[in-house]
Formats: C-alpha cells, structure tokens, sequence
C-alpha cells in the first residue's frame, strides 16, 4: 500500500471565460521511505500541486490519500490537526519566527502538539544533532547563514516525526556550498530514519539527490525518472536529458 | 485626480483608519457636547445663585478645553505619523513613478482634508444629539424643570470646535508636508525591510533596576500617600518626579524580565502558543515602553480625576444632607474693643435688631432655637491640650491638627434644645463635669484622649472634670460638612452672662412643602437682610451678622459638584480615548507587520482558536499592563486626595472608584474589544 496516492486532481484558478488549468488531471503515488522531487518550469503548477498535498490549498477534483485518509475531505479543525501531526514543511524562505531563537522554532513544531516539556527538550537536540545546529541553537534567525535557517527549519520540519516531508523549493535561496550540505542532510534523514520526502525544485542538480523525479509541464505530468542503482553523476545527466526534452525555462534554471 | 486617489487611498486603508476616525469623532463629539454646556442651559429656570456656578462651569470647560485641544492635536500628530509610517512603501512606488514631493504632500493633504470635514461632519452630529441627552443631565443636577426645552443647536460650540479641529488638522498637515519633503526614496523603499534585532537586555540589569524602580516609587508612594508629617510642595514635585521616571524604568526592565521569567518555567514555555505569544509581548513592550509610560501616567490621572471628582460632589451633597439639619442659621454679634481680651466679637441680641425695625424673627419660623455661646479669654485648642498637644496631633493627617483654634462654650440646656430640633442625641452633665462636641475630621479622636485621661479645665472660675470618656461627635451649628473643631459644654451653673459671646438663631420654617419653604426662605431672608442693613448700635461700635441656610447650601453643594464631576469626566474622558487609540494603533499595526507569522503558524497546523487565544492574550496584555500599574499609582493618589483635600472629600471612595471602573472598562475595554477584534481580522486568513 502506498503511503501518499494522488487520484486524477484537477486545480482549476479564474472562471468561466477564463480557465487556467494550474495542475490538471495529476496522478501519482508514493511509497514509504521515498525521496521524491517534483520538476517543472516556473508556472508549471509544482507549487500547486504541492499546496494540494499539503492542503494549504484546495483541489477542484480529485482525491488524495494520505494511509487511506482522503484528505480533500477535511475540513476546518481537522485540515489544521492534519497538518500538525502528520506533516512537516521546508520552505524557500525559510519561514523560521524572527522573534524565537532556533531552539525555540524547532520547539514550536512540538509545542503547538502539546508535548511536554522534557520530551520536547530531548527531541530538538537530538535533531538539532543529526542536521549539524547544535551550535547554534541559542541563536535568532537574523544572526544565521541562509544554510543555517534551512537546516533549523528542516529539524523544525521533522523533529514531529511526520508521515510526510514536504520542501518548497528548499534550495532556492542558498549558495551552492549550503545546498549541497542540505541535500545531504536530506539523505541522511532519508536513508537513516526512512523520512518520506517530496520536493518541489526547477533546479537538476537539486532533483539529482531524490531518488524519483517526476517532471511536471503546464500542470500535466510529463515525464518520471527513478534513479535506481545511478551515481548521483549519472541521474544528473538523465535529468538533464528530459530537462532538455521540456526546453526552454528550466534548462535556464541551470 | 489627486482627490480620487486620496479617495481610493483611504478606502483601501480603512482599517488602519478606522480606529483613527472612531478616536476623532470621539474626540469632536465630546469637544462639542462640552462646550455647548452654555448654549444648552440657557433656556433651564434656575436661580440666580445656580446661573453663576453654571457661567463659571462653562469658563471653566472653555479653559480646560484649551488643555484637551492640546492633549488632542497630540494624539492625532501621533497617530498620523504613525499611518504615515505604514505607507513609507506607498509613497516610495510614487516616487518612482515620477510623482513630486509636492504631488504627494498635495496627496496627504486631500487626504487629511478628507478625513477631517469628515470626523468634523460626523462627530458633530453625533454631539449635537448627545448634547441634548447633556441638557437633561444639566437639568437633572440642577433640579431645574425642562418644560421650556427644545431642541438647542450650539454655534458658537459648532464654531469652536471647527476652529479647534481645524487648527489641529493644519498642525498635521504641515508635519506631513514637512517630513515628505525631508525624506529619501532609499530609505522609504528599505523602510519594509526591517532586519527585527532582538536584544534580550540582561536581565541581572533588569532585576536591579526593576528593584530601584520599585524602591523609588515605594518610596514616593510613601511621600505623598502615608508621609504627612514631613509633606511640602517640594516632596510631592519630588514624588511626582520620581514615580514618572520610575514608572519608565519599570517598564523597561518588565519588559526584559517578563520572558526571562517565563521562559525560566520551561513546562509553561513551551506549552502551545505561549514561546510565540510571550516573544510578540516582549518585543512590543520593548518598543513602547516610552508610550507606555504615558498611558500608564495618563491613565493614572484619569483613574484618579474621575473618582476625587465622584467622591468630592458625594462629599458635598451628602455634607449637607447630614450637617445641615435646619433651613435657617444666622448668627450676630458686636464688635467690643474693651481691650481686656482678644475675643473681640461679644454679646449682641438678634432680638434688639429686629425690635429696633418693629420686627420679630419669631414670626417667619415654626420651631427654632435662639441661644449663645460664651467665651474664655484664651482659651484654645492649645490651652486644653497643654503639654499634649505634640503627643495628639503627632500622628494624625487632619489640616486642623496644624493649626490651634478657640474654643468655644455652651449652656447645657442650650445645648440640649439644639440637639432636640437638630433631632439628635441630648446629654446629662452632673456638677462640675463637662462635654466635649466636635465632628471635624481627626478631632474627636484627639479630645477622646485628653477626655480619657480626666484633663480638668478651669473655665469661668469653675475647675470641671470630663463627664464621660469619649467626645460627642456633633455639631451646635449647621454647615455644609462637619466643621465643628471643639465645643465644650458646661452645667448651666458654671458660666455667666459676663463671659458672652456671639448670638445664635436657628430655626425651621412653617412651610413644609418645597415652594412654600421657597418662598418661607426668600421672606425670612429678606427680612434678616434688612434689619441688619438697618441697625444701628448703641455705642457706635461695628457688629458682624452672617446668614446661611439650607436650600442656599444645598444648591452650592449640588452647583459645585455639578462643576467638579463635569470637568472630572471632560479629562477624563479624553484622556481615556487617548490612551485606548495609541494602544489600539500600536496593537492593530503590529498585527498587521506580524501576519506572515500567522500565516506560517497556520501552515503549521495550529489551530485558529490557538492563535485567536494568542491575539488576545497579547492585546489583553498589552492593555492591562499600563493598567495595573495605573492602579497602583492611584491607590496611593488617592490617598494623598483624601488627606491634601479632607475639607472637600468626606466621603469615602468605594462607590466613586465603582463608578470611575465601569467608566473605565466601557471606555478602555472598548477599545482593547475593538483591538482584538480588529487584530483577528487582520491575521485572518486572505482567501
């Protein structure tokens, strides 16, 4: 059985005169322990479809299952319940609080799930440990390197344990040096602790530490790659292949 | 165009405006309902007595009102440069467009125009009909009848608070033109960007100065509030020095302590919302900590104000509810210089007064009484209380325990005949024993002692002993508060006629309904006036007479209290609004900088109930700070209220402080309601 499945959604903006199809009839699934990268242009409704699968934003059609929870069926208290403990978010400007220290962003996450305190404790630095922010957990987000702040808030994202790992972008405002180390946490989250990962990027060498990409082209599903038993080398290249099939905007992401 | 885009401007900042506009109408509102006191209560039937407190009413309003406009023009340069602030981004786009600095001062000020004519138009109207529920209140307190009213519409109140307003707008207009005119596209553009440092001050620092805060303002509560021994004008300007500074350095470390303290509890802090809601409190205190300080400061004198107020007009009326037992009180006597005493004012007989016009006081009154006192030569306060005297007054707050004063006495049986019409309590008194009567603040306490330790008094060459150990809390004469600082009653036997002093009458008239005592007052009144306009005395020597009576004092009463509750409330009022309309700016504003952390809370997963709980805690907060300590401040105010003003406040506090707490929590917690409300709609979600 699969973790996440996605049903033929449909998410349709504007009106009647008017129609644009931002994802259109998109179905997938995904299975426990995967590392997923979703690929597309600029307006090629990544961004979409991932606010579907988080439902920050609604579907007009089609179902999503998250362990045989449809979750387009939630509603109200029960969408915010959804999100708290059953998935955790990395996003490309980080979106740590400025007012809290990293310690005290990575503890939200725990807080807001009513954790107690000494739980909670044990649990960030054990986190802060694997991603490499022990050092500067005492710090506020404005005295961080962009790595540092996507690290916090990848540990933020999966010190709850979450079924599903969802990053928007998670490399966009980083130097390459940072991504890469990110990347590798990423890894390491997924091999290690089996996390569940799907990640939004138009980036190819981002794509290439997934271990699936799917290429998604004016909201349709284009094209899939699994990496298989490829050096990260080697899945680079092939993604650059299809990349280059899609033309245009991406190819100038690189 | 210009007034099309201001237009559209405003309509698109209307939330930032809202509280703005509510705050002017508001203050319009009240502006025009209290200055049109005069024009409302031209048409009432009162006494002439009550048109003078009414004319000197309503200078005192035009006076204090020059005082609101500032407090007032205050407020709105505070505010608009606050909106101002908000719209650095708006103004940066014009000038990227090409717009002039002069285009966009012409923008603000259409804008300001705008705004103004309509706060001015509305609150206005809103006063005008306000004004007339004021004319019944005005009516009401005056006892005056309203069958003459109709419908008033000030001008002269329309055109002073037009002039008023007007002047106001233009005082924001220039600032805004001014600082337009000051400022670079570069940093209005960056203005958004704001890199928030968070400074966690130390808080060892902060304990220590919180300490000598508090300190400080325990000892200037002291000063004012329990000191009274060493008080002068220089330790209360000392106190009030010091608690404005303490009060500013108590903010500042709360500020710094609060999170360390609560951050200090680890299962409360990272409990829910609380790390997010304390880390938003913490940083706004840290911002505001000078507005703070002035709300706190401002809040303490409306607190203040309003219930010295409530509490004096109690005071006053009730002073002569329970002081003025009778409807007439006059008292006569002549000027002597025999030179053998200082008591110069002796004998004298209203009875001779009245006979020398063919007259007789008798005839205006139903029941009466008509006696006198006697007098000792020297025989004071200090002189009963001997070597004492340091010992009695050492600990007390009464004014009179300043001061040494007569005292006078009375015939037993004169005293027992006032006591029978006052309706009151008669005593025995046995050879040789006397009574002490007072009612003046402090004083009986004082006469208790002296009365327990059996002082003997020689008087009249008589020595007598206290007939009993505590003093008789009453007074011989009527007056509009309990006045009476000693009165020492002796047997019949122990005086004589030699020692007499001046002449009492009081008395009840015949008529018992209000007109008939009305017109009883003015015959009685009438003729008292005219005999002794009239008297000649025998020797030539001058003589002094004096004429109180109730309705007189009761209409004084009520005409003061009528003057001191209006202004109470006038500063009061507009002092609250103030202090609600900076909190609620301050609040609503922050929100508004603070949604895209809401917006990830969301993302998060926290529920709406959570971040709408942690709205309010912050707002509720964010008021009930400057609140508290505003208490604080009062308690001990009112304390040195009740002692620098214990002629006038008699009375106690419960109820005015009742009173002034609904005022506040409909005013104030109006605006925290307001505030919420408003920060929830801000955060909400934008769908």
């Amino acid at each position: 059985m699969s973790l996440l499945r996605i049903q033929n959604i449909e998410k349709y903006y504007g009106n009647r005169s008017n129609l644009t199809k931002a994802v259109d009839d998109i179905s997938f699934s995904v299975e426990k322990g995967e590392f997923t990268a979703i690929m597309g242009a600029s307006g090629s409704g990544k961004t979409t479809l991932l606010n579907c699968i988080s439902t920050i934003d609604r579907v007009t059609a089609g179902h999503i299952f998250l362990e045989d929870q449809d979750i387009t069926q939630l509603k109200g208290r029960e969408l915010n319940k959804f999100r708290r403990d059953k998935l955790g978010f990395i996003f490309q400007d980080f979106n740590l609080m400025d007012t809290l220290t990293a310690y005290e962003n990575i503890a939200l996450a725990l807080s807001i799930q009513k954790r107690p305190a000494k739980d909670i404790d044990k649990a960030v630095k054990n986190v802060a440990e694997q991603l490499g922010i022990t050092d500067v957990l005492g710090k506020y987000p404005y005295e961080m390197s962009g790595g540092q702040k996507q690290r916090v808030a990848s540990a933020r994202a999966i010190v709850t344990e979450p079924k599903l790992v969802l990053a928007d972008e998670p490399t966009g405002a980083l130097d390459s040096k940072s991504s890469k180390m990110l990347l590798e946490r990423f890894n390491y989250l997924n091999r290690e602790h089996n996390a569940t990962i799907i990640m939004v990027t138009h980036d190819s060498f981002t794509a290439s530490y997934a271990s699936r990409v799917l290429f998604i082209k004016d909201g349709k599903l284009f094209n899939e790659i699994i990496r298989g038993n490829d050096s990260r080398r080697q899945f680079f290249d092939k993604i650059i292949n299809v990349v280059t099939l899609l033309g245009g905007d991406v190819s100038d992401a690189l | 165009m210009l007034f099309k885009i201001s237009l559209s401007n405003i309509r698109k900042s209307i939330k930032d405006y809202a509280i703005y506009f509510f705050t002017l109408v508001l203050g319009v509102a009240v502006f025009y309902i209290f200055n049109a006191i005069e024009t409302q209560t031209a048409f009432l039937r009162v006494s002439d007595d009550q048109r003078e407190l009414i004319h000197i009413l309503t200078t005192a309003i035009s006076g204090v009102s020059v005082f609101i406009a500032v407090v007032l023009g205050l407020l709105i340069v505070y505010a608009s440069r606050f909106l101002m602030k908000r719209r650095n981004k708006e103004f940066a786009l014009y000038m990227m467009l090409g717009m002039s600095k002069r285009k966009i001062s012409a923008l603000l000020l259409c804008e300001t125009v705008i705004i103004g004519i309509g706060s001015l138009f509305v609150g206005l109207m809103i006063g005008i009909g306000l004004s007339q529920v004021m004319s019944a209140v005005v009516a009401n307190m005056f006892e005056a009848d309203m069958n003459d009213y109709k419908f008033t519409v000030s001008g002269s109140a329309i055109t002073k608070t037009i002039l008023y307003f007007g002047i106001m707008y233009a005082v924001v207009m220039l600032r805004s033109g001014f600082v337009i005119s000051k400022c670079r596209l570069i940093t209005l553009m960056n203005s958004g960007k704001r890199s928030e440092k968070i400074t966690m001050k130390n808080p060892w620092l902060c304990v220590i100065v919180f300490l000598i805060s508090a300190a400080v303002l325990i000892w200037a509560y002291h000063t004012v509030g329990w000191d009274f021994e060493h008080i002068n004008e220089k330790r209360i300007g000392l106190a009030i020095l010091a608690g404005i500074v303490s009060t500013f350095f108590i903010f500042w470390s709360v500020s710094g302590m609060l999170l360390r303290v609560v951050m200090s509890a680890k299962g409360v802090y990272h409990r829910g919302l609380n790390s997010f809601t304390f880390r938003q409190i913490s940083s706004k205190i840290n911002t505001t900590i000078a507005s703070m300080t002035v709300i706190c400061l401002m809040l303490f004198v409306t607190i203040c104000t309003l219930s010295t107020a409530f509490t004096i007009r109690n005071s006053l009326n009730k002073g002569v509810e329970d002081n003025f037992p009778v409807d007439f009180y006059g008292r006569f006597s002549l000027h002597t210089h025999d030179g053998t005493d200082d008591s110069s004012y002796r004998t004298g007989n209203i009875d001779d007064v009245y006979a020398q016009q063919n007259m007789s006081i008798y005839d205006d009154f139903d029941e009466y009484c008509h006696f006198h006192d006697y007098n000792e030569s020297n025989f004071t306060f200090d002189t009963f209380a001997g070597d004492r005297k340091a010992e009695l007054t050492g600990g007390s707050m009464s004014i009179y325990a300043m001061m040494n004063f007569d005292i006078s006495f009375l015939k037993l049986s004169d005293y027992n005949a006032i006591m029978e019409l006052y309706g009151q309590k008669q005593i025995e008194l046995g050879d040789g024993e006397y009574a002490v009567s007072a009612n003046a603040a402090g004083l009986p306490a004082m006469y208790d002692k002296l009365l327990e330790d059996s002082t003997e008094i020689t008087v009249f060459g008589n020595t007598l002993k206290p007939s009993s150990e505590k003093c008789i809390i009453s007074s011989f004469y009527p007056d509009i508060q309990a006045s009476n600082t000693g009165t020492i009653i002796v047997p019949d036997n122990a005086v004589s006629e030699k020692y007499r002093g001046v002449d009492y009458f009081v008395g009840n008239y015949k008529a018992t309904d209000k007109n008939g005592r009305e017109a009883a007052e003015k015959t009685a009144r009438d003729n008292w006036n005219n005999v002794m306009h009239r008297y000649q005395s025998g020797a030539g020597n001058g003589f002094m007479h004096g004429l109180e009576t109730r309705i007189e004092a009761a209409s004084n009463a009520i005409g003061i209290g009528a003057l001191v509750t209006f202004l109470g409330l006038y500063i009061g009022f507009i002092f609250l609004v103030s202090c609600g309309a900076i909190l609620a700016l301050k609040e609503l504003s922050e929100s508004a900088d603070s949604m895209p952390r809401y917006t990830m809370l969301r993302k998060l997963g926290v529920e709406e109930r959570e971040i709408s709980r942690s709205i309010f805690r912050q707002s509720g907060i964010f008021f009930l700070l400057p609140l508290l300590l505003a208490c604080l401040h009062s308690y001990a105010g009112m304390r040195f209220a009740k002692i620098g003003l214990d002629l006038l406040v008699t009375d106690n506090y419960t109820k005015p402080v009742i009173f002034t707490a609904i005022i506040l929590i409909a005013i104030y917690g109006g605006y925290f309601l307001l505030t919420f409300l408003g920060s929830k709609a801000i955060v909400k979600e934008q769908k």
